[in-house]
């Protein structure tokens, strides 16, 4: 039995096993459409998402699985005291996969720790989101084909935006990939993800300046600066509008760039460039589906 | 400044001097019943000056603790007035509850009966960190 807590978990070899699986159920979904029946998928959330938590649920409804769950730390015995060492061992009774997010890190990783079935990791506070990263990863596979020879451009949040870490994490694992981080000195990269780049030779640059850059990357990630992960409102009120992508910006930018950003999003991607063709966060909130989709196959160990 | 030699015990030696205090309150031999001496500033000939830990018991000693606040210590067992055994200590892969995660946000500041697990992250530069939010220790 396996789960999935953080993204360098799986293997390159394992990462491509799911991006075929993706691949397959875009193209042949009706052969997917009951490999789960009778399982069934528990959401834990013990903060609140959309988009998660409905994929999940999307995924598992679409394999012809069942869901139950909560949505809320309030609704949850959590609100009681609960453990989430017992909470996991008693809904290990009554599901056969458990997606949890929590707004402590690591939490998922007690979960899983304890559980009796697989556990994902839907959202662990600032460190984790592994399954985004798969939407992220199927995304760039589907838009390049390729994962090498990229220059990788990641904008806004990049202290407390976990997309971040992972993608960072799981695209360092490619050949000739190049990072470019773009943000206000108070939300810089971490320096342990820079040690980490450092160590294993991986180029990266920092800069404060959007415009400068856009015309050299090949993916831009945009990040939301996140209300929840500030202690101090005044800091996020000062710093949330500190990159907005707008047409003019991209002026410059290269025709076949391709914008992600994990959403949802405030004020940081202008409507106006929903309609260009180079905007592929909502494919990507669709590849997160699949992904998700292939990686309860795979921990199900559904053939 | 002499201490007597121990018949059955341990001694604990070649602390880097100013460490033994550490050692010994991590340790908990505070709360041992019999005979321990802490040695401070002991001259060596290889460090100039040590610390020295001597308890008058065949106790278990959480080698971990001690290789990770200094891992060049020794540890010598003795028995019947001989050093039967001597083990040089190293950076130990994991650590339970010896050190506390400092991140506001990590499970295990909330989870009351969760261990405080960390890993070594890199052996060269001794860097610890959380099991469950891979904050530094």
């Amino acid at each position: 039995m396996r789960s999935l807590i953080d993204i360098l978990e799986l293997s390159t070899k394992e990462l491509d096993r799911l991006l075929a699986t993706a691949d397959d159920i875009i193209e042949n979904p009706e052969k997917y459409a009951h490999k789960c029946a009778g399982k069934k998928l528990a959401t834990l959330f013990f903060e609140p998402s959309t988009r998660t938590r409905l994929s999940f649920e999307a995924a598992m409804y679409e394999l012809g699985g069942m869901c139950l769950g909560f949505s809320e730390a309030q609704s949850s015995s959590a609100a009681k005291g609960e453990s989430i060492a017992d909470t996991a061992k008693t809904v290990s009774c009554y599901a056969d996969i458990i997606a949890m997010r929590h707004p402590k890190e690591g939490a998922p990783l007690v979960a899983s720790m304890n559980a009796s079935v697989p556990v994902i990791n839907a959202g662990d506070g600032g460190h984790n989101h592994p399954t985004q990263t798969l939407a992220d990863l199927l995304t760039i596979h589907r838009e390049k084909g390729h994962f090498d020879n990229l220059t990788v451009g990641l904008c806004g949040d990049l202290k407390f935006g976990r997309t971040v870490h992972s993608l960072i994490s799981a695209l360092s694992r490619y050949k000739n990939i190049n990072f470019v981080f773009i943000s206000p000195s108070e939300l810089k990269i971490p320096d342990y993800v820079k040690e980490s780049l450092r160590k294993s030779g991986i180029p990266f640059t920092e800069t404060t300046d959007l415009e400068a850059v856009i015309s050299t990357l090949d993916i831009l990630y945009m990040t939301r600066v996140q209300r929840e992960r500030f202690f101090n409102e005044e800091d996020y009120l000062r710093l949330k509008d500190s990159y907005i992508l707008t047409p003019e910006k991209l002026e410059t930018a290269k025709a076949d760039l391709s914008i992600l950003h994990p959403l949802p999003r405030v004020n940081e991607i202008s409507v106006a460039i929903d309609n260009d063709p180079r905007a592929c966060y909502f494919k990507q909130v669709l590849y997160g589906k699949y992904m998700r989709m292939a990686l309860i196959l795979m921990l199900l160990e559904v053939e | 400044m002499n201490v007597d030699s121990i018949k059955n015990g341990i001694v604990i030696d070649h602390i880097t001097a100013g460490k033994g205090m550490q050692i010994y309150n991590l340790l908990g031999l505070d709360s041992l019943e019999c005979s321990v001496a802490l040695i401070k500033n002991a001259p060596s000939r290889k460090m100039g000056k040590k610390d020295i830990i001597k308890i008058d018991a065949d106790i278990k000693v959480n080698t971990d603790i001690i290789g990770y606040v200094d891992p060049d210590i020794t540890v010598n067992i003795i028995v019947d007035g001989k050093t039967v055994d001597k083990k040089t200590i190293e950076l130990p892969e994991r650590l339970t509850n010896v050190l506390t995660c400092k991140n506001p946000r990590c499970i295990s500041a909330t989870e009351q009966e969760l261990p405080h697990i960390f890993t070594l992250a890199d052996k060269e530069s001794r860097v610890y960190r959380c099991l469950y939010c891979e904050a530094k220790a």
